[in-house]
Protein backbone atom coordinates (compact mmCIF):
# COMPACT_ATOMS: atom_id res chain seq x y z
CA UNK A 1 0.00 0.00 0.00
CA UNK A 2 1.57 3.78 -0.89
CA UNK A 3 2.38 5.91 1.78
CA UNK A 4 1.32 9.03 0.46
CA UNK A 5 -1.68 11.09 1.94
CA UNK A 6 -4.67 8.89 0.80
CA UNK A 7 -7.01 11.49 2.33
CA UNK A 8 -7.05 13.63 -0.68
CA UNK A 9 -6.79 12.68 -4.46
CA UNK A 10 -5.34 15.62 -6.13
CA UNK A 11 -1.56 16.04 -6.64
CA UNK A 12 0.82 17.22 -4.31
CA UNK A 13 0.76 21.31 -4.30
CA UNK A 14 -2.34 21.15 -6.75
CA UNK A 15 -5.81 22.77 -5.21
CA UNK A 16 -8.30 19.73 -3.89
CA UNK A 17 -11.95 19.61 -4.72
CA UNK A 18 -12.56 20.06 -1.06
CA UNK A 19 -16.04 21.69 -1.15
CA UNK A 20 -16.85 24.83 -1.49
CA UNK A 21 -20.66 24.32 0.24
CA UNK A 22 -22.11 27.34 2.29
CA UNK A 23 -23.99 26.88 5.17
CA UNK A 24 -26.68 28.25 3.12
CA UNK A 25 -26.44 25.40 0.64
CA UNK A 26 -26.82 22.96 3.95
CA UNK A 27 -30.01 25.23 4.86
CA UNK A 28 -31.61 24.97 1.46
CA UNK A 29 -30.88 20.96 1.42
CA UNK A 30 -33.92 21.06 4.23
CA UNK A 31 -36.28 22.82 1.85
CA UNK A 32 -37.26 25.83 3.76
CA UNK A 33 -40.15 26.69 1.85
CA UNK A 34 -41.49 23.01 2.97
CA UNK A 35 -40.65 23.25 6.21
CA UNK A 36 -42.72 26.74 6.75
CA UNK A 37 -45.48 25.16 5.58
CA UNK A 38 -45.40 21.95 8.05
CA UNK A 39 -44.35 24.82 10.75
CA UNK A 40 -48.00 26.55 10.30
CA UNK A 41 -49.83 23.65 9.94
CA UNK A 42 -48.05 22.01 13.27
CA UNK A 43 -48.71 24.68 15.11
CA UNK A 44 -52.07 24.66 14.32
CA UNK A 45 -52.31 21.67 15.36
CA UNK A 46 -50.74 22.79 18.84
CA UNK A 47 -52.95 26.26 18.88
CA UNK A 48 -56.17 24.12 18.53
CA UNK A 49 -55.38 21.29 20.89
CA UNK A 50 -56.96 21.39 24.27
CA UNK A 51 -54.90 21.51 27.23
CA UNK A 52 -51.82 24.08 27.97
CA UNK A 53 -47.81 23.45 26.98
CA UNK A 54 -45.18 25.63 28.59
CA UNK A 55 -44.59 28.14 25.52
CA UNK A 56 -40.80 27.43 25.84
CA UNK A 57 -41.26 24.08 25.46
CA UNK A 58 -44.24 24.63 22.75
CA UNK A 59 -41.12 26.59 20.71
CA UNK A 60 -38.84 24.05 20.97
CA UNK A 61 -41.26 21.29 20.25
CA UNK A 62 -41.93 23.48 16.80
CA UNK A 63 -38.54 23.96 16.06
CA UNK A 64 -37.50 20.47 16.03
CA UNK A 65 -40.29 19.26 14.09
CA UNK A 66 -39.63 21.71 11.67
CA UNK A 67 -35.53 20.47 11.87
CA UNK A 68 -37.39 17.10 11.16
CA UNK A 69 -39.43 18.12 8.21
CA UNK A 70 -36.01 19.87 7.34
CA UNK A 71 -34.44 16.34 7.93
CA UNK A 72 -36.97 14.49 5.18
CA UNK A 73 -36.07 17.12 3.13
CA UNK A 74 -32.54 16.81 3.11
CA UNK A 75 -32.64 12.87 3.08
CA UNK A 76 -34.63 13.14 -0.02
CA UNK A 77 -32.24 15.11 -2.06
CA UNK A 78 -29.31 13.23 -0.98
CA UNK A 79 -31.45 10.26 -2.77
CA UNK A 80 -32.64 11.96 -5.72
CA UNK A 81 -29.46 13.61 -6.93
CA UNK A 82 -29.39 11.73 -10.01
CA UNK A 83 -33.01 12.85 -11.21
CA UNK A 84 -32.39 16.57 -9.63
CA UNK A 85 -29.76 17.02 -12.13
CA UNK A 86 -32.08 16.02 -14.98
CA UNK A 87 -34.92 18.19 -14.44
CA UNK A 88 -34.67 22.24 -14.87
CA UNK A 89 -36.70 23.08 -11.27
CA UNK A 90 -34.42 21.43 -9.34
CA UNK A 91 -30.93 21.20 -10.85
CA UNK A 92 -29.32 23.88 -9.13
CA UNK A 93 -29.95 22.17 -5.82
CA UNK A 94 -26.97 21.95 -3.57
CA UNK A 95 -26.39 17.69 -4.56
CA UNK A 96 -27.08 17.93 -8.93
CA UNK A 97 -24.63 21.04 -8.52
CA UNK A 98 -22.21 19.46 -6.41
CA UNK A 99 -21.65 21.80 -3.97
CA UNK A 100 -22.33 18.64 -1.28
CA UNK A 101 -21.93 15.16 -2.31
CA UNK A 102 -24.65 13.18 -1.32
CA UNK A 103 -22.80 11.21 1.02
CA UNK A 104 -22.22 15.02 2.65
CA UNK A 105 -26.20 14.89 2.88
CA UNK A 106 -27.18 11.50 3.77
CA UNK A 107 -24.92 12.33 7.00
CA UNK A 108 -26.78 15.76 7.52
CA UNK A 109 -30.14 14.32 7.13
CA UNK A 110 -29.17 11.35 9.59
CA UNK A 111 -28.16 13.54 12.03
CA UNK A 112 -30.67 16.27 11.88
CA UNK A 113 -33.44 13.35 11.75
CA UNK A 114 -32.01 12.12 15.04
CA UNK A 115 -31.66 15.30 17.04
CA UNK A 116 -35.21 16.52 15.54
CA UNK A 117 -36.65 13.60 17.43
CA UNK A 118 -34.75 13.16 20.47
CA UNK A 119 -35.13 17.08 21.22
CA UNK A 120 -39.33 16.77 20.78
CA UNK A 121 -39.19 13.62 22.63
CA UNK A 122 -36.80 15.74 25.58
CA UNK A 123 -38.76 18.87 25.32
CA UNK A 124 -42.53 17.57 25.15
CA UNK A 125 -43.24 14.08 25.32
CA UNK A 126 -42.28 10.79 23.27
CA UNK A 127 -45.39 10.44 21.52
CA UNK A 128 -44.71 13.30 19.42
CA UNK A 129 -41.36 12.25 19.26
CA UNK A 130 -42.42 8.93 17.44
CA UNK A 131 -44.64 10.42 15.22
CA UNK A 132 -42.31 12.73 14.03
CA UNK A 133 -39.70 10.09 13.65
CA UNK A 134 -42.26 7.61 11.75
CA UNK A 135 -42.78 11.11 9.30
CA UNK A 136 -39.41 11.49 8.53
CA UNK A 137 -38.94 7.44 7.69
CA UNK A 138 -42.20 7.63 6.02
CA UNK A 139 -41.38 10.70 3.77
CA UNK A 140 -37.47 9.53 3.08
CA UNK A 141 -37.88 5.72 2.87
CA UNK A 142 -41.35 5.27 1.58
CA UNK A 143 -42.24 8.25 -0.57
CA UNK A 144 -38.59 8.60 -1.92
CA UNK A 145 -36.91 4.92 -2.43
CA UNK A 146 -40.36 3.35 -2.44
CA UNK A 147 -42.83 5.19 -4.16
CA UNK A 148 -41.58 8.46 -6.17
CA UNK A 149 -39.98 6.55 -9.26
CA UNK A 150 -42.25 3.19 -9.12
CA UNK A 151 -45.74 4.90 -9.30
CA UNK A 152 -48.26 6.76 -10.24
CA UNK A 153 -49.82 6.87 -6.77
CA UNK A 154 -46.16 8.57 -5.74
CA UNK A 155 -47.91 11.55 -4.35
CA UNK A 156 -50.98 10.29 -3.43
CA UNK A 157 -49.80 8.00 -0.86
CA UNK A 158 -45.82 9.86 -0.01
CA UNK A 159 -48.97 13.09 0.97
CA UNK A 160 -49.33 11.65 3.77
CA UNK A 161 -45.84 12.76 5.24
CA UNK A 162 -46.85 16.22 4.40
CA UNK A 163 -50.45 16.08 5.99
CA UNK A 164 -48.80 14.54 9.23
CA UNK A 165 -47.81 17.46 11.24
CA UNK A 166 -51.08 18.40 12.56
CA UNK A 167 -51.04 15.62 14.53
CA UNK A 168 -47.41 15.26 15.93
CA UNK A 169 -48.84 19.49 16.82
CA UNK A 170 -51.89 18.01 18.80
CA UNK A 171 -49.74 15.22 20.22
CA UNK A 172 -47.34 17.58 21.48
CA UNK A 173 -49.85 19.19 23.78
CA UNK A 174 -51.84 16.43 24.20
CA UNK A 175 -50.37 13.25 24.06
CA UNK A 176 -52.91 11.66 21.91
CA UNK A 177 -54.47 11.69 18.47
CA UNK A 178 -58.12 12.61 18.46
CA UNK A 179 -60.67 13.25 15.54
CA UNK A 180 -60.22 17.12 15.10
CA UNK A 181 -56.32 16.15 14.19
CA UNK A 182 -56.98 13.78 11.90
CA UNK A 183 -59.70 16.05 9.88
CA UNK A 184 -56.85 18.10 9.93
CA UNK A 185 -54.92 15.37 8.86
CA UNK A 186 -57.00 14.56 5.51
CA UNK A 187 -57.42 17.79 4.31
CA UNK A 188 -53.63 18.04 3.40
CA UNK A 189 -54.03 14.43 2.37
CA UNK A 190 -56.41 15.10 0.17
CA UNK A 191 -55.08 18.59 -1.09
CA UNK A 192 -51.64 17.23 -2.04
CA UNK A 193 -52.76 15.22 -5.45
CA UNK A 194 -54.39 17.82 -7.23
CA UNK A 195 -51.02 20.60 -5.44
CA UNK A 196 -48.67 18.39 -7.09
CA UNK A 197 -50.73 17.17 -10.62
CA UNK A 198 -51.13 20.88 -11.03
CA UNK A 199 -47.63 21.13 -11.38
CA UNK A 200 -47.03 17.64 -12.75
CA UNK A 201 -48.79 19.11 -15.65
CA UNK A 202 -46.63 22.10 -16.77
CA UNK A 203 -43.00 20.71 -15.95
CA UNK A 204 -44.28 17.23 -17.35
CA UNK A 205 -41.26 16.89 -19.65
CA UNK A 206 -39.18 17.91 -16.60
CA UNK A 207 -40.44 14.77 -14.87
CA UNK A 208 -40.62 12.52 -18.48
CA UNK A 209 -36.91 13.31 -18.97
CA UNK A 210 -35.70 12.20 -15.37
CA UNK A 211 -38.25 8.99 -15.95
CA UNK A 212 -40.52 10.00 -12.96
CA UNK A 213 -43.91 8.65 -13.23
CA UNK A 214 -46.21 11.30 -12.45
CA UNK A 215 -49.35 10.87 -12.99
CA UNK A 216 -49.66 12.84 -16.41
CA UNK A 217 -46.83 11.16 -17.62
CA UNK A 218 -48.73 7.95 -16.84
CA UNK A 219 -52.41 8.43 -18.18
CA UNK A 220 -51.81 11.86 -19.73
CA UNK A 221 -53.28 15.47 -19.47
CA UNK A 222 -56.58 14.77 -20.16
CA UNK A 223 -57.35 11.33 -17.31
CA UNK A 224 -54.83 13.93 -14.27
CA UNK A 225 -57.33 16.90 -15.18
CA UNK A 226 -60.34 14.66 -14.24
CA UNK A 227 -58.24 12.91 -10.95
CA UNK A 228 -57.75 17.19 -10.15
CA UNK A 229 -61.26 17.74 -10.28
CA UNK A 230 -62.06 14.57 -8.51
CA UNK A 231 -60.22 15.13 -5.83
CA UNK A 232 -61.29 18.87 -5.78
CA UNK A 233 -64.94 17.67 -5.54
CA UNK A 234 -63.83 15.59 -1.99
CA UNK A 235 -61.07 18.52 -0.64
CA UNK A 236 -64.23 21.02 -0.71
CA UNK A 237 -66.69 19.91 1.73
CA UNK A 238 -63.70 17.50 3.77
CA UNK A 239 -62.40 21.51 4.17
CA UNK A 240 -65.82 22.46 6.26
CA UNK A 241 -65.99 19.24 8.21
CA UNK A 242 -64.18 21.03 11.19
CA UNK A 243 -67.17 23.33 11.33
CA UNK A 244 -69.55 20.59 10.97
CA UNK A 245 -67.70 18.13 13.65
CA UNK A 246 -68.13 20.90 16.02
CA UNK A 247 -64.34 21.88 16.44
CA UNK A 248 -65.04 25.25 14.45
CA UNK A 249 -67.42 28.20 14.22
CA UNK A 250 -69.68 29.22 11.71
CA UNK A 251 -67.08 31.76 10.82
CA UNK A 252 -64.60 29.28 9.79
CA UNK A 253 -67.40 27.20 8.24
CA UNK A 254 -68.06 29.97 5.88
CA UNK A 255 -64.82 30.64 4.97
CA UNK A 256 -64.33 27.07 4.37
CA UNK A 257 -66.91 26.46 1.92
CA UNK A 258 -66.23 30.02 0.31
CA UNK A 259 -61.98 28.57 -0.38
CA UNK A 260 -63.23 25.35 -1.23
CA UNK A 261 -65.48 26.68 -3.89
CA UNK A 262 -63.08 28.62 -5.49
CA UNK A 263 -60.67 25.45 -5.39
CA UNK A 264 -63.56 23.55 -7.21
CA UNK A 265 -64.03 26.42 -9.79
CA UNK A 266 -60.12 26.23 -10.83
CA UNK A 267 -60.32 22.72 -11.09
CA UNK A 268 -62.92 22.94 -13.57
CA UNK A 269 -60.69 25.22 -15.24
CA UNK A 270 -58.23 22.85 -15.47
CA UNK A 271 -60.36 19.94 -16.35
CA UNK A 272 -61.97 22.47 -19.86
CA UNK A 273 -58.54 23.40 -20.26
CA UNK A 274 -56.71 22.34 -23.81
CA UNK A 275 -53.51 21.67 -24.71
CA UNK A 276 -53.00 25.12 -26.53
CA UNK A 277 -53.58 26.86 -23.50
CA UNK A 278 -50.30 25.93 -22.04
CA UNK A 279 -51.43 25.26 -18.96
CA UNK A 280 -52.44 28.82 -17.98
CA UNK A 281 -55.56 26.88 -15.52
CA UNK A 282 -52.83 24.38 -14.34
CA UNK A 283 -50.60 26.98 -13.06
CA UNK A 284 -53.31 29.18 -11.44
CA UNK A 285 -54.69 25.70 -9.32
CA UNK A 286 -51.29 25.38 -8.43
CA UNK A 287 -50.91 28.59 -7.19
CA UNK A 288 -54.02 28.73 -5.20
CA UNK A 289 -54.20 25.36 -3.66
CA UNK A 290 -51.07 26.85 -2.07
CA UNK A 291 -53.32 29.86 -0.95
CA UNK A 292 -55.95 27.54 0.20
CA UNK A 293 -53.84 25.67 2.41
CA UNK A 294 -52.55 28.68 3.93
CA UNK A 295 -55.98 30.64 4.19
CA UNK A 296 -57.84 27.35 5.40
CA UNK A 297 -54.89 26.86 8.40
CA UNK A 298 -54.67 30.51 9.03
CA UNK A 299 -58.66 30.96 9.48
CA UNK A 300 -58.32 28.04 11.78
CA UNK A 301 -55.69 29.62 13.99
CA UNK A 302 -58.05 33.27 14.26
CA UNK A 303 -61.15 30.81 14.99
CA UNK A 304 -59.83 29.43 18.11
CA UNK A 305 -58.30 32.68 19.14
CA UNK A 306 -61.43 34.84 18.04
CA UNK A 307 -64.14 32.32 17.39
CA UNK A 308 -65.39 31.54 20.43
CA UNK A 309 -65.87 35.19 21.68
CA UNK A 310 -67.35 36.28 18.21
CA UNK A 311 -69.78 33.41 18.31
CA UNK A 312 -70.77 34.67 21.84
CA UNK A 313 -71.05 38.40 20.56
CA UNK A 314 -73.44 37.37 17.88
CA UNK A 315 -75.81 35.36 19.98
CA UNK A 316 -76.27 38.44 22.63
CA UNK A 317 -76.86 40.90 20.15
CA UNK B 1 4.32 7.15 10.80
CA UNK B 2 5.68 9.18 7.86
CA UNK B 3 5.80 12.50 8.12
CA UNK B 4 4.41 14.53 5.30
CA UNK B 5 6.61 16.98 3.69
CA UNK B 6 5.29 20.40 4.23
CA UNK B 7 5.01 20.71 0.18
CA UNK B 8 2.77 17.50 -0.06
CA UNK B 9 0.20 18.96 2.68
CA UNK B 10 -3.32 20.11 1.52
CA UNK B 11 -3.16 22.81 0.44
CA UNK B 12 -6.49 25.19 0.51
CA UNK B 13 -7.31 27.82 -1.85
CA UNK B 14 -8.01 31.32 -0.23
CA UNK B 15 -12.15 30.29 -1.48
CA UNK B 16 -11.75 27.14 0.54
CA UNK B 17 -10.81 28.38 3.03
CA UNK B 18 -13.40 31.28 3.48
CA UNK B 19 -16.01 28.64 3.01
CA UNK B 20 -14.65 25.83 5.21
CA UNK B 21 -14.86 29.49 8.06
CA UNK B 22 -18.04 30.05 7.57
CA UNK B 23 -18.94 26.27 7.95
CA UNK B 24 -17.15 25.95 11.25
CA UNK B 25 -18.99 28.81 12.27
CA UNK B 26 -22.66 27.56 11.48
CA UNK B 27 -21.54 24.57 13.51
CA UNK B 28 -20.31 26.52 16.29
CA UNK B 29 -23.92 28.66 16.42
CA UNK B 30 -25.41 25.17 16.25
CA UNK B 31 -24.28 23.20 19.16
CA UNK B 32 -24.44 26.68 21.56
CA UNK B 33 -27.67 26.59 20.67
CA UNK B 34 -28.53 23.06 21.00
CA UNK B 35 -26.59 23.52 24.55
CA UNK B 36 -29.34 26.28 25.14
CA UNK B 37 -32.02 24.23 23.74
CA UNK B 38 -31.15 21.36 26.83
CA UNK B 39 -30.51 23.89 29.27
CA UNK B 40 -33.94 25.57 28.79
CA UNK B 41 -35.58 22.33 28.09
CA UNK B 42 -34.40 20.85 31.97
CA UNK B 43 -35.25 24.24 33.43
CA UNK B 44 -38.45 24.63 31.80
CA UNK B 45 -39.53 20.88 32.56
CA UNK B 46 -38.17 20.49 36.11
CA UNK B 47 -39.21 24.45 37.16
CA UNK B 48 -38.21 25.63 40.65
CA UNK B 49 -37.15 22.02 42.03
CA UNK B 50 -34.10 22.26 39.41
CA UNK B 51 -32.02 23.08 42.68
CA UNK B 52 -33.85 21.15 45.12
CA UNK B 53 -33.25 17.76 43.32
CA UNK B 54 -31.89 15.02 45.92
CA UNK B 55 -28.28 14.49 44.66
Amino acid sequence: MSDAPTMQTAAPGEPLAVTLAEPRDFFNLMKPRVMSLVIFTAMTGMIVAPGHLHPVLAFIGLLAIAVGAGASGVLNMAYEGDIDALMRRTATRPVPSGRVSAVEAQSFGLVLAVFSVMVLGLAVNWLAAALLAFTIFFYAVVYTMWLKRFTAQNIVIGGAAGALPPIIGWAAVTGDVGLYPVLLFLIIFLWTPPHFWALALFVKEDYGRAGVPMLPNVVGDAATRRQIFAYSLVLAPLGVTPFLFGYATPFYGGAAIVLGGLFVWRAVGVLREREADRHHAARALFGYSIVYLFAIFSVLLLDAAVGPSLAHWVASR
Amino acid sequence: MREIALEDRVRLTEEQQKSRRRRSIAIAVVLAALVMIFYVITLVRLGPGVTEMPL
